[in-house]
């Protein structure tokens, strides 16, 4: 379809399908790591759950609302993080955050390329990078989850 | 008197005013700039952008301190910008009013300043539902302060506040109750006549807000009968970082100064300072002498096009608006109120406030998407935010009809139906 301009370098059809039917998209009982995401700019909120066994996600999900680039970011994140070790989950926040806001990183970012459009839109940047800082901040801070809440 | 035969276009017609607006000449993304954003901040004509420049090339001065004419010159000036503040809001006194930043400045000087010296623990403090931050977050801190409580005026589902629960909400208690004269979310007129009078029936104080109301209707305090009313120049086609507060003078001159500094006061010394009678008791320090001079200048453009004619337009703008809206697939309004002013809040299924924020701003189209400053109401309609449309007198069908083209665009992108699911 024609006549978008600039607005399909930022809204791929890739963003459409996540937004649409968000992957991942629900609590996760047997969470080791969780955070709470707000952006209060816009109102975007988000929980993502993590499992951590081993120093591998395991599993991961997120829960929330938020506009179309923060859920189809959130959603392709958990697919592109599930299974990997903390480290390389952590090197790709990097990556995923200097692609957002600096410059393309060096390496090919796969599936999460369809998010670089979001650099030339300063407004939605945090949209782009809420659910990335939120698993950052699940995994590094250590917020396990008291087993009894 | 409204001869069927004049017709009411041409007396609403202020399409020729958008030439007097240079930022409307601009484009945005390559687009011709179709600027929805009045609520949070209106364009301002030449003849503002003149004065204020024409004040520092001319004019500046500091007042009140020298003996020599520039200062006296910048302080004639100064006043006469109190003046016509006087005369816009129909005050009975100059004393009664008081140069601020702007409206959150004027709300948290009555809170600082009056609430802090009056209320006391047990206290009532209203106010409603539909309040943006800025008249709730100076309540809260001078609650904290002084153990009064924070009641509120429900919403009604049609956006409107609900009276009947106000009529049971205000008791002997109740010792302050702040409204906004427009809820800068829904654009709801609210019955502020009444509000005041049950208010003042059990004794209480009433501060409006007017920041949504002042650039849309007249206001009269005097008739409206109200304790304090505060407005920002800069949503009065004014410059930014001026705004007043009217207050009655039996308050004024009761009240204690809130902030202090030189211009403030009467003696100073180590021992004991007094104080200068109001309004210079609440404005310490050199203040927004240009500011007051383009706000002079946009209280005498408003003047000039006419209030009533500005409303009018409005009106059968707002009108055209909705009805244009209301054929947009999966478009749903946030505020039905019976009595609105100038602004359509909406939402539209599948498709976030912000990305449509996004989309029509590449059509040249500026609107607010978010919360617009009054989470508490957001939450009581159960969203993260709406998309807001506020207009101004330079807008015109042509800028609806782009809105609205824009909307359906934002359709097509997402790949919605162009005619519902």
């Amino acid at each position: 379809m024609n006549g978008f301009g600039d607005l399909r370098e930022l809204y791929q059809e890739v963003i459409f399908d996540h937004n649409r039917r968000p992957r991942n998209f629900h609590s996760l009982d047997d969470a080791t790591h969780r955070a709470d995401g707000h952006n209060p700019l816009c109102g975007d909120q988000l929980t993502v759950y993590a499992r951590v066994e081993g120093g591998v996600v395991q599993d991961v999900s997120f829960i929330g609302h938020g506009c179309a680039i923060s859920t189809a970011s959130a959603s392709l994140m958990t697919e592109a993080v599930k299974g990997r070790p903390v480290e390389e989950v952590e090197a790709l926040f990097q990556d995923m955050h200097a692609m957002l806001t600096e410059s393309h990183p060096e390496r090919d970012l796969g599936k999460l390329e369809v998010l670089s459009g979001v650099r030339e839109f300063p407004a939605r940047v945090k949209c782009a990078t809420l659910a990335w800082h939120t698993l950052h901040n699940a995994i590094t801070q250590a917020q396990e989850i008291a087993k009894t809440e | 008197m409204n001869a069927p035969s004049q017709g009411t276009e041409t007396v609403m017609d202020l399409s020729d005013r958008a030439a007097d607006f240079p930022i409307l000449e601009r484009a945005v993304h390559g687009k011709r700039l179709v600027y929805l954003d009045n609520g949070a901040t209106t364009q301002k004509p030449r003849a503002v952008i003149d004065a204020e420049a024409r004040y520092y090339s001319e004019s500046n001065a500091n007042i009140h301190r020298g003996v020599h004419w520039l200062s006296q010159h910048s302080t004639d000036l100064y006043d006469r910008g109190r003046e016509r503040v006087r005369q816009f809001l129909n005050a009975a006194q100059i004393e009664e009013i008081v140069f601020t930043r702007g409206t959150t400045e004027a709300i948290n000087l009555v809170a600082a300043s009056w609430g802090r010296t009056q209320l006391k623990a047990g206290d009532e403090i209203l106010l409603s539902g539909m309040e943006h931050h800025s008249n709730i977050v100076p309540w809260q801190m001078v609650a904290e302060q002084t153990g009064a409580v924070i009641k509120v005026i429900p919403v009604t589902d049609k956006g409107e506040l609900d009276m009947s629960a106000f009529a049971t909400l205000v008791n002997e208690r109740t010792r302050f109750v702040g409204v906004c004269h427009v809820s800068n979310a829904l654009g709801t007129v609210n019955p502020v006549e009444e509000i005041v009078r049950r208010a003042h029936a059990v004794g209480a104080v009433v501060l409006l807000d007017g920041a949504q109301a002042v650039a849309h209707q007249k206001v009269d305090v005097q008739a409206l009968n109200c304790d304090f009313y505060v407005f920002s120049g800069h949503k009065l086609y004014g410059p930014t970082g001026i705004g007043a507060l009217y207050g009655r003078r039996e308050l004024l001159d009761a009240m204690p100064p809130w902030q202090g500094g030189g211009d403030m006061i009467h003696t100073v010394s180590f021992e004991r300072s007094t104080f200068a009678p109001s309004p210079q008791k609440f404005e310490a320090g050199t203040p927004n002498i240009a500011g007051v001079v383009g706000l002079d200048a946009a209280i005498a453009y408003v003047e000039e096009v006419g209030l009533e004619r500005i409303a009018a337009h409005e009106d059968a703008l707002l009108q055209y608006a909705v009805e244009a809206l209301a054929g947009i697939p999966g478009l749903r309004f946030i505020g039905e109120a019976a009595h609105r002013a100038a602004i359509a809040s909406f939402v539209m299924t599948d498709i976030h406030p912000h990305d449509l924020g996004t989309i029509l701003d590449m059509e040249g189209v500026a609107i607010r998407a978010g919360h617009h400053c009054a989470m508490p109401l957001m939450t009581r309609f159960g969203l993260p935010g709406t998309a807001r449309a506020s207009f101004a007198l330079y807008n015109s069908r042509d800028d609806v009809d782009a809105l609205v083209a824009a909307l359906l665009k934002a359709r097509r992108l997402f790949g919605l139906e162009e005619h519902g699911a």
